[in-house]
């Protein structure tokens, strides 16, 4: 701790130094210091890419039986770096009738909304971007900037297949923000902050266990969010073709890949703070690299789950992920509000507590699956009393002779 | 205080300044040979037909709408939840209420049919 801490004070004097010899007003060394952190923050964010295309890929060749990139360095690991030389050097079109200044912002404003996203988040117990006492609804805020990015992609392509991408995408991220949203507010519920630091803090017992169903609806939802399968129904390939980026080449292409595969991290980061305890472990209050180490390890383990499920889940309907997300998803995430708020305040500071709610998540999840029976059958009763269509007969031997 | 949105706002810009660095490599280092076959509408091969703005289901923006008024008030449950602590148990109760309103417009919106893709 003393070393890391010492290491952390020297730099910061070595900077304020530095600082100090070229004699600038004192605001400017506020700014240079916050910048230098900004600029740790997004490039770690940013390399973090490269190895996450490369994992992404290695793990899903292996759930295909394959071996994935293996050729471009010691077990493919330098492929991401190929890709990139590729891209880089690749001629950039611009479809005749396209919005130029849209077309151009939109891969920009995708990674922005992103990358945003982890000026909040915090590594360890020291380590993080900033603290800002309204962190979730910063969170929340930010990553809506995405479904601007994709309808101005889709509507600037000047191509059919992108708007409709656009617009299912539209429908879709918009919709699921709606659970995303109501699920967001138990762990501040619990935490009693909407920083996202001081909900790290309040988690001595681990959120998932006093509301177990909330971070279930929270991983389905930004799975949803980020347009993976089996919600990927806006960059269909089968369907149209790629969707939003359809019209995109060269690096405005990989921008947007980038910050799909950023996001995709950042759910997992977000589920791991949120419900799973963060950077808390044995251990972490003292030593902020065991802090990071253990939240890294709760994130990976999301981004294994993601990928899991987007190798295993086949594409859903765009009705059924619909019907879903409002029939379903939205009317359990509030009722799960009302009993987390209800119960919460009834056994406030009882050692009751954590039981009663975790006994209530249950009770809620039995009820649920009860009610889920009922309607299934009384789907499949309709479906029984169906017609059966006419069979077609073959006609009399006499007329086919004739 | 202004200090953390000092650092937003740094953010916000070198944010936008990293994914517009290598787009703007790329701009200057990549071969340029435009020809009107290469920069036409991508729609598997096929010939595009008609405005590409086409109309667009009407249901998309009933969503939309359930969504605004969604969104706006779970904005507001967010306060409630920060204050948690300070709520009596009838500030809660209040809470609740208003969630049960809501739940009363996901009610009216279901059957008005406004949650059918058709």
């Amino acid at each position: 701790m003393e070393i890391w801490d010492q290491l952390g004070e020297w730099l910061a004097n070595l900077i304020k130094t530095i600082l100090g010899a070229l004699n600038l007003p004192l605001d400017w060394n506020i700014v240079v210091l916050k910048l230098i952190g900004v600029v740790t923050v997004a490039t770690f964010g940013l390399l973090l890419v490269i190895l996450l295309t490369w994992i992404e890929r290695k793990v899903a060749a292996r759930f295909q039986d394959r071996f994935g990139p293996n050729r471009a360095g010691p077990f493919g690991l330098l492929q991401a770096i190929a890709d990139m030389i590729k891209l880089i050097t690749k001629e950039d079109i611009t479809p005749s009738g396209a919005d130029k200044i849209a077309f151009n912002i939109a891969p920009i404003l995708g990674v922005v909304s992103v990358l945003l996203i982890w000026a909040v988040i915090p590594f360890s117990s020291v380590w993080f971007g900033t603290e800002i006492n309204v962190g979730v609804l910063y969170i929340a805020a930010v990553g809506s900037f995405g479904v601007i990015s994709i309808l101005m992609a889709g509507w600037s392509s000047n191509n059919k297949y992108a708007l409709l991408g656009a617009f299912r995408s539209v429908a879709q991220l918009v919709s699921y923000e709606v659970p995303l949203f109501l699920t967001l507010l138990v762990p501040v519920l619990l935490g009693r902050t909407m920083g996202v630091n001081g909900i790290v803090k309040a988690q001595d017992t681990w959120f998932v266990i006093l509301a177990p169903l909330p971070a279930l609806i929270f991983f389905i939802s930004s799975l949803a969010e980020i347009g993976r399968t089996p919600f990927d129904l806006l960059e269909a390939e089968s369907e149209i073709v790629a969707g939003f980026h359809i019209e995109y080449s060269g690096m405005k292409y990989a921008m947007f890949m980038a910050g799909e595969f950023l996001h995709a991290f950042t759910i997992a980061v977000l589920t791991a703070i949120l419900f799973f305890g963060g950077w808390q472990g044995p251990g972490a209050a003292e030593f902020p690299l065991l802090g990071l180490i253990y939240l890294f390890a709760k994130s990976f383990v999301f981004y294994f789950l993601v990928i899991w499920i987007r190798t295993t889940l086949p594409r859903v309907r765009i009705d059924h992920m619909l019907a879903f997300n409002w029939k379903f998803l939205t009317p359990l995430s509030l009722v799960l509000l009302m009993v987390t708020a209800l119960l919460e305040k009834a056994f406030e500071a009882d050692a009751l507590r954590i039981p009663v709610l975790f006994g209530a998540n249950l009770l809620v999840l039995i009820i649920t699956v009860q009610i889920l029976r009922i309607v299934s059958k009384r789907q499949q009763r309709e479906l029984k009393t169906f017609e059966p269509r006419p069979v077609a007969v073959p006609p009399p031997a006499e007329e086919v002779s004739a | 205080m202004l200090d953390n949105w000092l650092f937003i706002g740094l953010f916000v810009l070198i944010a936008a300044v990293f994914p517009a660095t290598p787009i703007l490599i790329n701009y200057f280092i990549i071969p340029r040979k435009p020809n009107s076959i290469k920069q036409d509408t991508y729609e598997c091969g096929v010939e595009t037909v008609g405005e590409t703005w086409v109309q667009f289901k009407v249901q998309y923006y009933i969503y939309a709408l359930v969504f605004l008024i969604f969104d706006v008030e779970t904005i507001f449950l967010y306060p409630w939840a920060v204050a948690f602590d300070q709520l009596a148990f009838f500030a809660v109760v209040e809470g609740v209420i208003f969630i049960l309103i809501l739940g009363a417009g996901l009610v009216y919106a279901w059957r008005k049919g406004a949650l059918e893709w058709s």
